[in-house]
């Protein structure tokens, strides 16, 4: 039993940096109406930002996540600026293929700077483990922190969307983008704010998610990219607490399932559960339905 | 990319002018990875298989020169087929190739239609040598490695509860799980735990769980580096310290960036080549790649070191000259090859008619961030 409850926890670590990560996919989804593939990418830049300034430079951990939080809010505007603007009014197909091509680029450019050797990220963080049940059951600092930075993350944008005056602005152009630019709201900008806010979140992912499992390469954001797009989806895409859901979700199917099924068939769990999901309920587990008027 | 290539061509071009002056030369092409993602390994071979050519000219009493032709398949099946046919166009004799497994596979394919010889100092899979005569390897192969590993174990009393972690996605790690399976079972080995991974996994907390809670004392991993560092790393989290025991893919795990050494103190590991040996050969080995490329060579280098002497002595024994043609090479080579004795950096070599080679590897210890030899 204290097994159970130790992958558990495992699988709600996994979750939360699914989660995190998914809250960029879902923000970017519900406000520009867009998938930003690039999004896992952004994490690794991330990593790799925070991997050399406490390497390299040598300074604190603090000023590592900071770093790459800025570094990642600059490149997510920039991206947003380059590669998505021109194309406001094209095709949802050629935006995604835009979105595919910057994944490849950002894996690249990366490669080109940092090489495809891999590099192990010391964790940043020094949070103590916490021992339970004498000893039997172990919850890692980078558990708790991860956790415990997805909470927090959640409450203030939550509070964010729902109080301040640009998170109003945010889901009046989700609900109306037309609509929303007659009363007004300065489109462009709203949607420039959400990939920084998505991008910011995906550099504190990516430090999370290399402080708990350490290899850092180019490749380093795909899958856990496309994890989290998963999750995003699981739970309604373009709902906040979907993302939440989702991402916690996902995380524990994918730990139990290797735990208890078989450690082969992870990954095929995972994705099963997805069109299971998707079949029953179209839209996500808290996604809106909405009703066409004909 | 295109420079460098054309700066190494260029250079391949002014060895062949200037050692064309001299008596005889043998002409031998080298292929692997010289760029992309798997260059580590090419770039040490072809270094390794340079430093034993300049050696073998360097010597007044040799029959012969050794000239090398250095082509990049860049890790890919197709590209190395090109390499392939540049190499022979360029007028090499026999192949010192290729360096990675897929690749090779290609490669030795064609290379049986068309009766070329070739040794490759790094492919360990058995489909290489597989029903091709005239393929053969330096390194061992997964099966021998697999079965080496659990007489290791079993022999020297390790341990009686193994746990195995395996990357059931990778051809290298599946072949030496396999073997040390069924060698297991005759060494009496109890296997309490047997997880595998992907190329894409990133959490190791399950794999890492069940061996522990399986009571394993051992942990045999035979997989690549990258992957071990993450179960080290797993391990010393959930405070798990069984004996890990490692193969030739755990060679370079001191090397990682970033990787805290002290996590593989007490990791054992079989290798086929051990750079602080005491012998004159490896020592001279060592210094003259430390001199020429600034680092410690790892296996790939020292098996193609040790794959150009083969080539050498077989050419020797056989009275192979620059006038042969690579198709009667190829005959003569095939014949030659399992009588063949080599004392190489990598060991003492023997070749059977299949293509494998017979060599003792050794068990190193990692203490102190080095490499120590065990008994």
């Amino acid at each position: 039993m204290i097994q159970f409850f130790s992958y558990l926890i495992n699988g709600i670590g996994l979750g939360s940096v699914y989660a995190i990560i998914a809250l960029g996919y879902s923000m970017v989804y519900g406000i520009a109406k867009m998938l930003n593939f690039a999004h896992g990418d952004v994490i690794m830049v991330g990593a790799y930002i925070a991997f050399c300034v406490t390497q390299y430079v040598g300074l604190p951990p603090l000023a590592g996540v900071l770093a790459a939080v800025i570094v990642c809010t600059a490149l997510g505007i920039t991206i947003e600026r380059l590669a998505y603007k021109p194309l406001r009014q094209a095709t949802s197909l050629a935006v995604l293929i835009t979105a595919i091509g910057m994944s490849y680029l950002l894996q690249n450019v990366a490669q080109l700077i940092w090489t495809a050797n891999p590099k192990n990220f010391p964790s940043l963080v020094s949070f103590p483990s916490l021992s339970l049940f004498g000893g039997q059951m172990l919850i890692t600092g980078e558990t708790l922190v991860t956790v415990l930075a997805n909470v927090v993350i959640m409450v203030s944008l939550t509070l964010f969307i729902n109080k301040t005056k640009m998170g109003k602005a945010m889901r009046g152009v989700s609900e109306d983008r037309g609509a929303a630019e007659l009363m007004g709201i300065n489109v462009n900008s709203t949607i420039s704010l959400t990939f920084a806010i998505g991008s910011a979140l995906a550099a504190i992912a990516g430090v999370l998610l290399c402080s708990t499992y350490p290899v850092l390469m180019p490749t380093t954001g795909s899958m856990p990219g496309i994890k989290a797009f998963t999750a995003a989806v699981f739970g309604g895409i373009g709902s906040i607490p979907g993302a939440l859901l989702g991402g916690l979700l996902l995380g524990v199917i994918e730990i139990l399932g290797k735990a208890y099924v078989s450690t082969e068939l992870g990954d095929a769990i995972v994705f099963g559960v997805l069109i299971v999901v998707l079949l029953v309920r179209p839209t996500g587990l808290l996604g809106k339905q909405v009703h066409e008027k004909v | 990319m295109k420079k460098l290539l054309v700066v190494a061509l260029a250079l391949a071009l002014a060895l062949t002018a200037s050692f064309a002056m001299a008596e005889d030369t043998i002409k031998i092409g080298v292929i692997g990875p010289m760029t992309g993602p798997a260059a580590v390994y090419g770039v040490a071979v072809a270094n390794g298989a340079k430093i034993a050519a300049d050696e073998i000219n360097a010597n007044p009493d040799a029959a012969f020169d050794i000239v090398i032709d250095v082509q990049d398949d860049e890790h890919d099946p197709e590209k190395g087929i090109n390499a392939y046919n540049a190499t022979l166009d360029n007028g090499s004799q026999m192949i010192l190739g290729t360096v990675t497994t897929a690749p090779c596979i290609a490669v030795s394919a064609q290379a049986f239609e068309d009766r070329i010889f070739m040794l490759t100092p790094s492919a360990s899979s058995a489909d290489v040598t597989a029903n091709k005569d005239n393929a053969f390897q330096v390194c061992f192969t997964d099966p021998a490695m697999g079965t080496a590993a659990a007489k290791r174990i079993g022999e020297t009393k390790l341990g009686t509860k193994v746990a195995i972690i395996y990357n059931n996605a990778d051809v290298y790690s599946t072949g030496i799980y396999q073997a040390f399976i069924a060698e297991a079972e005759t060494q009496g080995l109890d296997i309490v735990s047997t997880t595998t991974f992907t190329d894409d996994t990133t959490d190791f907390s399950v794999q890492v769980t069940e061996a522990k809670n399986a009571g394993a004392d051992i942990v045999f991993l035979p997989i690549y580096y990258t992957p071990a560092s993450q179960i080290l790393t797993e391990a010393n989290r959930q405070e798990y310290a069984p004996l890990f025991f490692g193969v030739d893919g755990m060679d370079g795990i001191l090397s990682v960036e970033g990787f805290d050494t002290s996590l593989a103190e007490g990791v054992m590991m079989l290798t086929p080549f051990y750079s602080g040996a005491d012998n004159e050969q490896t020592k001279n080995f060592v210094a003259k790649y430390q001199e020429l490329y600034g680092e410690v060579p790892n296996q790939f280098a020292a098996n193609a070191y040790d794959g150009i002497y083969a080539l050498y002595q077989a050419c020797l024994n056989t009275g192979i000259t620059a006038d042969t043609t690579p198709e009667e090479a190829c005959e003569l080579l095939i014949a030659e090859f399992p009588k063949l004795q080599i004392e190489g950096i990598t060991g003492a070599m023997t070749w059977t008619e299949s293509g494998e080679v017979s060599k003792t590897p050794l068990a190193v210890v990692i203490k102190d961030g080095q490499y120590e030899v065990v008994e």
